[in-house]
């Protein structure tokens, strides 16, 4: 299965051990990513609000770019995938939006049909591979393993539709089909903060302090995510989380690929493991390796 | 004078008709070009009296039925729409831009939408034009008399052929 | 023939004269082929104008009438009349409808003029083609079967049965009563509900003229109005109940359970007892138990393991060779009461039922509050505790998009019931999350202000989320509901032990069968559609079926006894008749035209056409047509036609609009 990859920017730079484990998981999975030719930013959630007009031009002009590859467009960010379909979807619905932003790729010799369909990373390996293809690259027992799926508030909106927005349950399988066991808890979806961590840091710490919490009262060892800035919240902020609200927060936050690089039995170099912020250690760490 | 279609409507007794009924007990306004003709269920529509209101002189045919599942009579509207469905088919080999024929869900209470139909349905009739002329039908057949808005066929027509 | 039509053009005051030109249209319709006469009148429906038709009649000076006033909807029948009385067949008689779908609807007066000209144009087309047609009589079986043995079923059985009319009641669970049987208290008198409901199943059950068939269901439903055929299936009970003396004996002894053996209080609730046989409750009527044969360990060993309840029964009831059995019979009308099922709040997942503990339905919590149910009418936690607060959750599944748009109309009442219980049995805090209190019934506003009074915690808004993630120590260990408190501005968590989710009415699952069984219609809502929402409220679209109580809309229990009353009262109206006129325009097959494809025989939903083997021609039967003419227009030899609505008359209709008034 071969799909045009959208990096986004996060995954070139923060979130590199995120590409990382891209690279080291999805070829066992018969997935084959072409990166998009002359990609640019997508601008993110913060200029969609800023300028929304312009902002559904800078993401048109990737979608427009995309079409010469005739294939669906794959994106392992949450934002890149919201702001993306955001701009779809306004484009079919809107065809005053739909005549500006044409006249602003045609301005670069552009143009775009409205045939590319984007999707999230998480939506391709649990809906394109088959269960059993993903269970027989198993090679390690993480039976023991508990961790807490953790979605966001951006890939399961209901205009969307990948999944149910309150409840959804697409993680939670891949979990399952790894062999990792499922902790269910209620922040599954709520909000990690996202930019707010750059301009009110307190709310967003008080954000990411639930959702840890709720985890760690779950018995979770870890969480997974499905979004280089969701990650980072929770990864490298957890200390300064600790240290507002005087919690004891060790839960290492990482992507859903690594965990399958993990079930794979790749190493945590491979999978850029070394270089969380917070450390796999303790029971986790002695899963991982006694596997 | 721009023109003005002439619109037939083959409306069921029980929803369709009603909610045009409730058009006009809420006084929504709608333009007059649409000449209704009640049946009891839209699975009594024969694709004929659609030919036969084509070959009158209407230029287009508007056909109302309850919505899926809510037939009076259980599943006429289905038999409609498989009727509708053929005929769309058929109609480009008569020379009949297939467009001049809908079909449509209106239920009892739904004037307003009726309403928005009839409104909707004159306006692209409108933009297709008289009858022929759309078609090129003025063209091949100019020495020949068009039945446009005329009376065409035998009186009292005893065709029953289906 | 000569033929002479009469075109009668009514202004209704200035309701069709305002916009059309009456003149113009009267001038117009002189001009028309086979017109011998036309007469415009104020109010053509009223006394002095439907007059002016019948004399006309009488006088011979037509022989067709055509009236061009309102929709036929409003007075088709009104004229039919007039000219029967006129000594002219009903039936050669067309009405055009100038004013809903013309006057009022348009706004150029010329032009609406114009196309008033053509609708008359098309009636004397077609009325020149009419055929006189007979109605016919059928007699009216004094019998009624009654669907649903609920509060409804109930009533409607019991007055007809009072009148002395045979009544054959279905129940497809092993008990009558319904919901109202699981309830303990009643709202606003808060009489118990029990009290009042058990007298009335008992005389179901005793009287003579009721013939009780529980834990059966319709399976078919043929015939029409006064001469249905119905086939019921009694399912096997494997309790003979000509030798069950409802001791209690099977139960009693019996080892398996039809709930989670070590289940907490809140999976254990129940009215009856838990084991596989069981009563669903102690008053239950017929007063006769059932083996649930999931659980029964003798059906599942399969080996005949068990047994214990047959070793136990004295008198020999238990067979566990009892099969299903089918009964037929005929009666003249049908009363669906059908009933509602609750919302299963499961599908609204962030209000966490099925995943926490202490979220329970409406339903459950009314059990529970029963004195005579598993708890003993005590209010407890899943764990057994008492709880210390309590939210009642309104409108869930009800007055939301997602689920249904309507309002259940009866969960004010009951949340406002439960808040007075818990204050009665517990020193529960108790907090009402509401949208609008709805309290339209009477005594329920002044119910409404007692509770006021009872330092009852009272939120307008719309639950957000239940979930069980505590934000400060208050919160530990509770279920913390989010709430925009829309009075005060702001949103509110509020920890509380126990939540209970008032949840709406639906139309119960067997509904869409059922309705298809009688050929009646299930609207949007999911509930049963009425014959008028005002004028018909308990009529359907199909004579001699009737619809009453939860299945026909949410209602309390006053409004389902009244509906219930109002049904038998007419369906006595119908038995007193004796006799109906069904249908006269009626499917005909030409018999020299039929091929015998048999295609009409599938396309009728009402199995009306047939193959006459002998013949080798497809037969209408007249009682069961209903005349929608889908036959017709599928019949590939032109072999159908439908009266009233024969090919030729719609040829003449559409003719007429385009004459031009040639």
């Amino acid at each position: 299965m071969k799909y045009t990859y959208y990096p986004g920017c996060s995954v070139s730079a923060t979130a590199n051990l995120y590409q990382e484990s891209i690279d080291s998981v999805l070829p066992g999975l018969g997935i084959e990513l072409e990166e998009l030719d002359d990609w640019n930013c997508c601008g993110a959630t913060a200029y969609m609000s800023v300028r929304e007009l312009l902002s559904f031009a800078i993401s048109a002009r990737n979608l427009a770019l995309a079409e010469k590859y005739h294939r669906d467009m794959v994106t392992p960010c949450s934002a890149c995938y919201l702001v993306l379909n955001k701009t779809n979807r306004y484009c079919e619905e809107y065809p005053d939006i739909r005549k500006k932003v044409g006249q602003a790729l045609e301005a670069g010799g552009l143009n775009y049909s409205g045939n590319i369909k984007v999707r999230h990373l998480l939506d391709v390996v649990v809906n394109d591979v088959e269960k059993e293809k993903i269970a027989g690259t198993v090679k390690k027992d993480l039976s023991a393993l508990k961790v807490a799926p953790y979605y966001g508030c951006q890939i399961v909106r209901p205009e969307i539709g990948l999944d149910d927005p309150d409840d959804p349950q697409i993680m939670d399988e891949l979990i399952r089909s790894v062999g990792a066991t499922c902790v269910d808890y209620s922040m599954k979806t709520k909000c990690c903060g996202a930019s707010l961590m750059g301009t009110d840091e307190k709310k967003a710490l008080h954000l990411c302090k639930e959702i840890l919490a709720d985890a760690e009262r779950n018995e979770a060892h870890c969480i997974i995510t499905v979004c280089p800035l969701c990650q980072m919240n929770l990864d490298i902020y957890q200390s300064k989380v600790n240290s507002l609200f005087g919690t004891k927060f060790r839960i290492p936050v990482i992507y859903f690929t690594q965990l399958i690089g993990l079930a794979q039995g790749k190493s945590m170099k491979e999978l850029g493991l070394g270089r969380l912020g917070v450390k796999i250690s303790g029971e986790m760490k002695k899963i991982i390796e006694g596997a | 004078m721009s023109f003005e279609p002439k619109i037939v409507g083959f409306l069921c007794n029980w929803c369709s008709y009603t909610g045009a009924d409730l058009a006009g007990t809420a006084r929504i306004k709608y333009s007059p070009n649409i000449r209704s003709i009640r049946v009891m269920c839209s699975g009594r529509i024969e694709p004929t009296f659609i030919m036969k209101a084509l070959y009158e002189g209407a230029d287009g045919v508007l056909i109302a039925g309850c919505h899926p599942g809510d037939c009076h009579y259980q599943e006429g509207n289905y038999k409609a729409l498989r009727r509708y469905r053929m005929l769309k088919k058929v109609l480009p080999d008569y020379g009949i831009d297939p467009g001049r024929i809908r079909l449509e869900w209106v239920a009892a209470s739904e004037g307003e939408k009726f309403a928005n139909v009839v409104d909707d349905f004159t306006e692209e009739i409108r933009n297709l034009g008289p009858l022929g002329i759309k078609e090129g039908l003025d063209e091949m057949m100019k020495d020949d008399v068009i039945p446009h808005h005329a009376s065409g066929g035998e009186k009292g027509g005893d065709d029953n052929e289906a | 023939m000569s033929v002479r039509i009469g075109v009668y053009l009514c202004h209704c005051g200035a309701n069709i004269a305002g916009k059309v030109d009456i003149d113009a249209v009267a001038d117009f319709a002189r001009g028309l082929e086979n017109v011998t006469l036309v007469k415009d009148y104020k109010f053509m429906c009223s006394d002095p104008g439907q007059a002016l038709i019948q004399k006309d009649l009488e006088n011979k000076l037509v022989d067709r009438v055509v009236v061009a006033s309102c929709s036929p909807l409003m007075h088709e029948n009104t004229f039919r009349k007039t000219v029967e009385r006129g000594g002219l067949n009903p039936y050669l008689f067309t009405m055009t409808n100038i004013r809903e779908q013309c006057s009022w609807v348009h706004i150029d007066s010329d032009r609406t003029t114009e196309k008033a000209k053509d609708l008359v144009a098309a009636s004397v087309r077609r009325a020149f083609l009419l055929e006189p047609l007979t109605k016919k009589e059928v007699p009216i079986n004094p019998r009624t079967l009654v669907i649903g043995g609920g509060i409804a079923g109930i009533q409607a059985a019991l007055d007809l049965a009072e009148a002395g009319k045979e009544v054959v009641l279905v129940e497809k669970e092993p008990s009558i009563g319904g919901h109202m049987a699981k309830f303990d208290k009643t709202f606003p008198t808060l009489d118990c509900s029990a009290c009042i409901l058990t007298p009335r199943m008992v005389s179901v059950g005793q009287h003579s003229n009721i013939e009780l068939m529980s834990y059966a269901e319709v399976e078919d439903v043929g015939g029409y109005v006064g001469n249905f055929n119905i086939r019921v299936r009694k399912k096997a009970r494997y309790v003979d109940s000509e030798l069950c003396n409802g001791c209690g004996a099977c139960w009693s002894k019996c080892p398996s359970s039809r709930v989670p053996r070590k289940g907490n209080v809140h999976e254990k609730l129940s009215l009856g007892p838990t084991t596989s046989i069981y009563m669903p409750f102690m008053q239950a009527v017929p007063a006769i138990p059932v083996i649930d044969r999931d659980t029964c360990l003798y059906f599942k060993n399969d080996s005949g393991a068990c047994g214990i309840c047959a070793k136990e029964c004295e008198r020999g009831a238990i067979k566990y060779d009892m099969t299903d059995e089918i009964v037929e019979f005929e009666v003249g009308n049908i009363i669906i009461a059908a009933g509602f099922k609750t919302f299963d709040p499961a599908k609204v997942k962030r209000y966490g039922y099925g995943r926490f503990d202490n979220v329970m339905t409406a339903l459950e919590f009314e059990v529970m509050n029963c004195a005579s149910g598993s708890t003993g009418g005590n209010i407890l936690m899943a764990d057994g505790s008492e709880p210390k607060s309590i939210g009642i959750v309104h409108c869930v599944g009800s007055r939301d998009s997602h689920y249904n748009e309507h309002c259940s109309r009866v969960c004010c009442m009951y949340s406002l019931k439960y808040a007075h219980l818990i204050k009665e049995k517990t020193d529960a805090e108790v907090y009402q999350f509401y949208i609008d209190m709805r309290c339209f019934g009477k005594g329920y506003e002044e119910f409404y202000d007692r509770l006021l009074s009872e330092d009852v915690r009272f939120v307008r808004g719309k639950v957000a989320e239940i979930s069980k993630v505590p934000v400060t120590e208050t919160e530990e260990g509770k279920l913390v509901v989010s709430v925009e408190d829309t009075l005060l501005g702001t949103v509110r968590r509020i920890p509380l032990d126990m939540v209970v989710l008032s949840t709406g009415l639906e139309g119960s699952e067997t509904l869409p069968e059922i309705a298809k069984l009688c050929s009646v219609s299930v609207g949007k809502d999911g509930f049963l559609i009425e014959k008028h929402p005002k004028l018909g409220p308990v009529s359907t679209a199909t004579d001699g079926v009737f619809v009453v109580g939860g299945c026909q809309s949410p209602k309390d229990i006053p409004d389902t006894v009244a509906q219930a009353s109002a049904a038998s009262s007419a369906v006595l109206s119908m038995i007193t008749r004796e006799k109906i006129e069904i249908e006269a325009a009626t499917s005909e097959v030409d018999e020299d035209k039929c091929s015998g494809c048999k295609l009409c025989n599938t396309l009728c939903p009402y199995q009306a056409v047939k193959f006459d083997e002998e013949k080798e021609v497809s037969v209408v039967n007249e009682a069961l047509c209903k005349g929608c003419g889908t036959c017709v227009a599928g019949c590939p030899s032109g072999a159908i036609s439908a009266k009233h609505y024969e090919d030729r008359q719609i040829f003449a209709e559409i003719e007429g609009i385009f004459s031009g008034g040639l």
